[in-house]
């Protein structure tokens, strides 16, 4: 079976965000990179599959500058991945183009019985490129999935939705699952692990290779942080007094209630 | 003028808020707007969707909308937007919304901004605003040459309005697969809660670590039932196992905006203030005067919460019942 797993780099989550002179992007200058969090649960999946069915490969692939976006294909490697691509793009691509060029290089590798992704990058917080990649490769897709099984041809999952209510979902292979928190607890990379994912040969794309043949639809027009908060009210007193002041303030001055 | 569609959720036979927010934004712009609903009841949903201003009605009522699927759905999405020739197509930003529309706009080769928290639409002309790295900051977009234009709007940020509009006559349409479904959905298990989810709730109280053990988010149960609030919970007790992951705010959580939001024991590490910042009241009941999540809080208690919170359910339920 060949398994992909569709990984992106991402600021990791305590990094204070800067807003560049452009006024439209991020300044990353000060920025430390991670794996999106949950693409290690894709990872970690991914690698499951493989190790519970014999003959298998785990490629990783991402789309990203390849200077930083290497590092995302190593970290996967040192965790268990067997071969990896880096697709060498633009900056600020958009999830349609994104999930173009990982359709479009899946394909030229000769395509793949099960794709793995995270359900969403913590940066642009768009949480689309999933399902576009199925639509793309005219696979079905599941997203925000906490369990994941395989037997044969068929997948059955987990769907987390609403009001921690759950779809219990079958497809059949080949398909794309983005995984939720909650689907596995991703390995540590091993000493081991991290030495001989340093020797491996990653393979690149040039964004030209990649034949993304859509333009950008969507355009940023600004970049804002989010408003300043008046300074809060801290409301003194015993228990009882702070509890009722505050139930007051609520109801007659912010009348949130 | 052209067409707006807004795809309609419904749950017991009315059209949901974040349904009315969006017939309401449609009708604002000028356009001529296109209501669709699915499922056995959407029929009977053409008073509902016209008293806020829809002009037009289409209904897939086969008994198989009554369950989602992302394989028929994108094929009955796609098929009516073209039907209807809408430039401009408006969801919520909801479990089914999330799935479903990325995947339409790829079949009509097409932008989406998903997850946004303000809308102005002038004639075909949209501007979006969706929170980027974890609403650490904000992004305004536009779209530049799309077909169609997607956006996903989250619940509870834009005003409803009734139009006093008449009920249009509901346009009944069918889907057949183009191919046999590879996808089918065999069961949904129902959550522990009926309450509205943390995405869509109007107030949220959430509790961290300094409420000491699993046990004692029964005091937030409490308020939570006073008030009508849906309950949450921080990264931490999360990773403790003591609530389970679908009810966790931040950045690995659920990214919510209530009215209001309070935090109880809940110290504010920057992944979890991401998650709820953009909430328009911040209650924080902490017993460390320096914790963070006082920062971004409207209101703050320094108090021992288990003296303050029952107290406080207390004084709620005389402000609110009497």
């Amino acid at each position: 079976m060949k398994i992909f797993v569709c990984v992106k780099q991402v600021p990791d989550t305590e990094t204070k965000v800067k807003i560049a002179a452009d006024n439209k992007s991020v300044d990353t200058a000060a920025v430390k990179w991670v794996m999106n969090p949950y693409d290690e649960f894709a990872v970690e999946e991914g690698i499951k599959l493989r190790d519970a069915n014999a003959g298998s490969q785990l490629w990783v692939v991402t789309v990203g500058p390849k200077k930083r976006a290497v590092e995302v294909v190593r970290t996967a490697l040192a965790m268990g991945a067997d071969e990896a691509i880096v697709v060498d793009s633009p900056e600020l691509l958009e999830p349609l183009q994104t999930a173009k060029a990982l359709a479009n290089v899946i394909q030229q590798e000769g395509g793949a019985q099960m794709i793995f992704s995270g359900k969403m990058a913590i940066d642009d917080n768009a949480g689309s490129v999933s399902q576009m990649l199925a639509e793309f490769l005219n696979i079905p897709h599941t997203t925000v999935v906490s369990k994941f099984s395989a037997s044969g041809e068929a997948v059955i999952v987990e769907r987390d939705i609403e009001g921690g209510a759950k779809e219990i979902v079958q497809m059949q292979m080949p398909a794309v699952v983005a995984a939720n928190k909650g689907l596995n607890m991703p390995r540590y990379a091993s000493l081991p692990g991290i030495m001989k994912a340093k020797k491996k040969t990653i393979k690149e794309i040039d964004w030209a290779a990649a034949k993304v043949d859509l333009a950008a639809k969507t355009a940023i027009q600004s970049m804002e942080l989010p408003p300043e908060k008046p300074a809060v009210k801290m409301i003194a007193g015993d228990a009882a007094k702070q509890a009722a002041d505050l139930v007051h303030a609520l109801r007659d001055e912010a009348k949130a209630l | 003028m052209g067409k707006i569609l807004v795809f309609c959720e419904h749950l017991n036979g009315k059209i949901k808020r974040s349904a009315q927010e969006l017939l309401t934004a449609g009708k604002k712009s000028g356009n001529t707007v296109v209501a669709v609903a699915v499922g056995a009841q959407s029929p009977s949903l053409a008073a509902e969707v016209g008293k806020y201003g829809a002009q037009e009605f289409h209904v897939f009522k086969d008994p198989s909308f009554d369950q989602y699927n992302p394989e028929l759905f994108t094929q009955m999405a796609a098929d009516i937007i073209q039907k209807s020739g809408a430039q401009i197509v408006l969801a919520s930003s909801s479990s089914i919304g999330k799935d479903l529309f990325p995947r339409v706009a790829a079949r009509l080769q097409s932008g989406i901004l998903s997850d946004c928290t303000q809308l102005t639409i002038q004639g075909d002309s949209v501007l979006a605003t969706r929170p980027v790295y974890s609403a650490k900051c904000f992004a305004k977009m536009a779209f530049t040459d799309s077909p169609v234009q997607f956006v996903l709007m989250r619940a509870n940020q834009l005003p409803i309005e009734e139009s006093g509009g008449t009920a249009p006559s509901a346009q009944e349409h069918t889907v057949t697969p183009s191919t046999p479904l590879r996808t089918l959905i065999k069961e949904v298990v129902k959550g522990a809660s009926e309450k509205l989810d943390l995405t869509e709730a109007n107030i949220i109280v959430s509790g961290g670590r300094g409420l000491k053990e699993a046990g004692n988010f029964k005091l937030l149960q409490e308020l939570a039932d006073v008030l009508g609030a849906t309950v949450g919970a921080s990264r931490a007790v999360v990773d403790a196992g003591w609530v389970p992951h679908g009810m966790q705010v931040g950045q690995t959580g659920k990214t919510v905006a209530p009215t209001l939001y309070i935090a109880i024991g809940i110290s504010g590490a920057i992944q979890h203030l991401a998650g709820m910042s953009g909430s328009k009241v911040i209650v924080a009941i902490n017993n460390d005067p320096n914790a963070p999540i006082f920062q971004k809080a409207t209101y703050g208690i320094v108090g021992d919460l288990f003296e303050v919170v029952p107290k406080l359910t207390e004084e709620f339920k005389k402000a609110l019942h009497h």
